[in-house]
């Protein structure tokens, strides 16, 4: 991991990792930590993690398209998303917890926070989970999200996008991130991607369209992996240890 | 060994709470009835670098049982697990920036070569305007082991501080403050994680 200096306060890793002040995106003015971080060494706290926290999931909450429980469907263009959590010595990561929550196909999220004049589908929460299977695989049903306007500067744009969060084998591995879809003229211009520093990492935040996942007369597929830090350092020995 | 290139950070955003705070995702209580070690009620609010509440916050924990160890596999120490804890705690902040949580005061945990930590429980911290979660620790002021633990060390002496949680007595019930400065005056250290 390189070090981090005043003025650039950067976590891990500088070509995956955004700074925490990026002007352009104007609530980091008052939420980035100016002062620098603080360089630890990893110990048995930051190498366990919580793991999968709510065991209490069923099949139905990875659907957004039905999970609303009203009966009907959710409107929009009907799609897969799928992919494997890998730590970065491409390890799976099993029985791994993922949220994800997204806006509607016409770009509203059902939050009271936003009102932009996007009409609200009474059958999509936007919102869904699932658990990793033994290869580290996710699956989610869902419909493709709108780009929606925010107010961060005249005629700003999201991209589409698909919110997830992620837990992984340990606290290192803690990740909250988003998913795009691929050509979007909109990741040009959009400052929460661009605050990622490379090309190559931007990239890496966009899903493929993946004809093998389609389903015929059903959804259209996207394949997307998450790489995270793996937990991997030396395991504690009971021996050494005496309280 | 193949490395692959790590997947980047985005903001959680502002609409979050739906889906990450939602009844059952909710973790303010980490105990249970049979749940053994000392109770602890853990307070504080967070503030943004104008010194304002940060209403749309999510504040996440993660600490060992009383006897100090971890409820994961990586644990492999001689202290007994509780089954009725895993450690876990997840809180939104309200409109004045608070969040909560009911837990038990963890144990020391080992570092290296025979040292201990001092008791402490991990802090994420999460919001819009956060392109990448924050890292810290709470420490307990009135714990004498604060003084030898090999990372309130690292930080510097006039940081310390930020990471101390204050006690009071509250109706025979401990509760713990800790406040969490984004930026500005007072900012709470946070960790290069």
């Amino acid at each position: 991991m390189k070090n981090i200096t005043i003025g650039e306060i950067v976590r891990g890793d500088q070509e995956v990792f955004p700074p925490y002040l990026y002007e352009a995106y104007q609530s980091t003015r008052r939420r980035a930590p100016m002062l620098p971080l603080i360089e630890v060494p990893l110990t048995l706290s930051e190498l366990t993690g919580p793991g999968a926290v709510i065991s209490a999931i069923t099949p139905e909450d990875a659907d957004l398209t039905r999970n609303a429980g009203t009966g009907g469907e959710a409107i929009g263009q009907r799609i897969i998303v799928t992919g494997r959590v890998l730590d970065d010595r491409g390890t799976p990561v099993p029985n791994t917890l993922l949220e994800i929550w997204q806006a509607n196909a016409a770009g509203r999220y059902l939050h009271k926070r936003d009102q932009w004049p996007g009409p609200l589908d009474p059958n999509f929460l936007g919102m869904g989970r699932c658990l990793t299977n033994e290869e580290g695989i996710y699956r989610f049903l869902t419909i493709r999200p709108g780009a929606y306007p925010w107010k961060n500067h005249p005629n700003a744009w999201r991209p589409s996008h698909i919110h997830f969060s992620v837990f992984g084998p340990s606290m290192l591995s803690r990740l909250v991130t988003q998913m795009y879809f691929p050509h979007d003229p909109l990741h040009a211009l959009d400052l929460i991607m661009n605050a990622v520093p490379t090309e190559a990492a931007r990239k890496r935040l966009i899903a493929l369209y993946d004809h093998d996942v389609t389903e015929p007369e059903w959804a259209l597929g996207y394949r997307w992996d998450i790489v995270v830090r793996g937990a991997y350092a030396t395991p504690f020995e009971s021996k050494e240890v005496e309280r | 060994m193949t490395i692959l290139p790590l997947t980047s950070s985005q903001t959680v955003g502002p609409f979050f709470a739906p889906a990450l705070l939602r009844e059952d995702a909710i973790r303010n209580v980490l105990i249970q009835p049979e749940t053994s070690g000392e109770r602890i009620r853990i307070e504080g609010q967070v503030f943004d670098g104008e010194g304002l509440p940060v209403p749309d916050a999510m504040v996440e924990i993660w600490q060992a049982n009383a006897n100090g160890r971890y409820n994961h596999s990586a644990d492999q120490g001689p202290a007994h697990l509780d089954p009725s804890f895993l450690g876990f705690g997840r809180s939104g902040t309200a409109e004045d920036g608070s969040y909560w949580f009911e837990t038990i005061k963890p144990g020391r945990v080992p570092f290296y070569h025979e040292q201990f930590q001092a008791p402490h429980i991990c802090v994420t911290i999460c919001s819009r305007g956060l392109l990448n979660h924050l890292v810290t620790r709470l420490y307990f002021e009135d714990e004498q082991n604060n003084a030898k633990d090999p990372i309130l060390l690292c930080v510097p002496d006039e940081r310390r501080s930020t990471l101390l949680a204050r006690r009071e007595n509250r109706e025979g019930m401990i509760v713990y403050r800790f406040d969490i400065v984004m930026q500005g005056a007072g900012e709470t250290a946070f960790f290069n994680l």
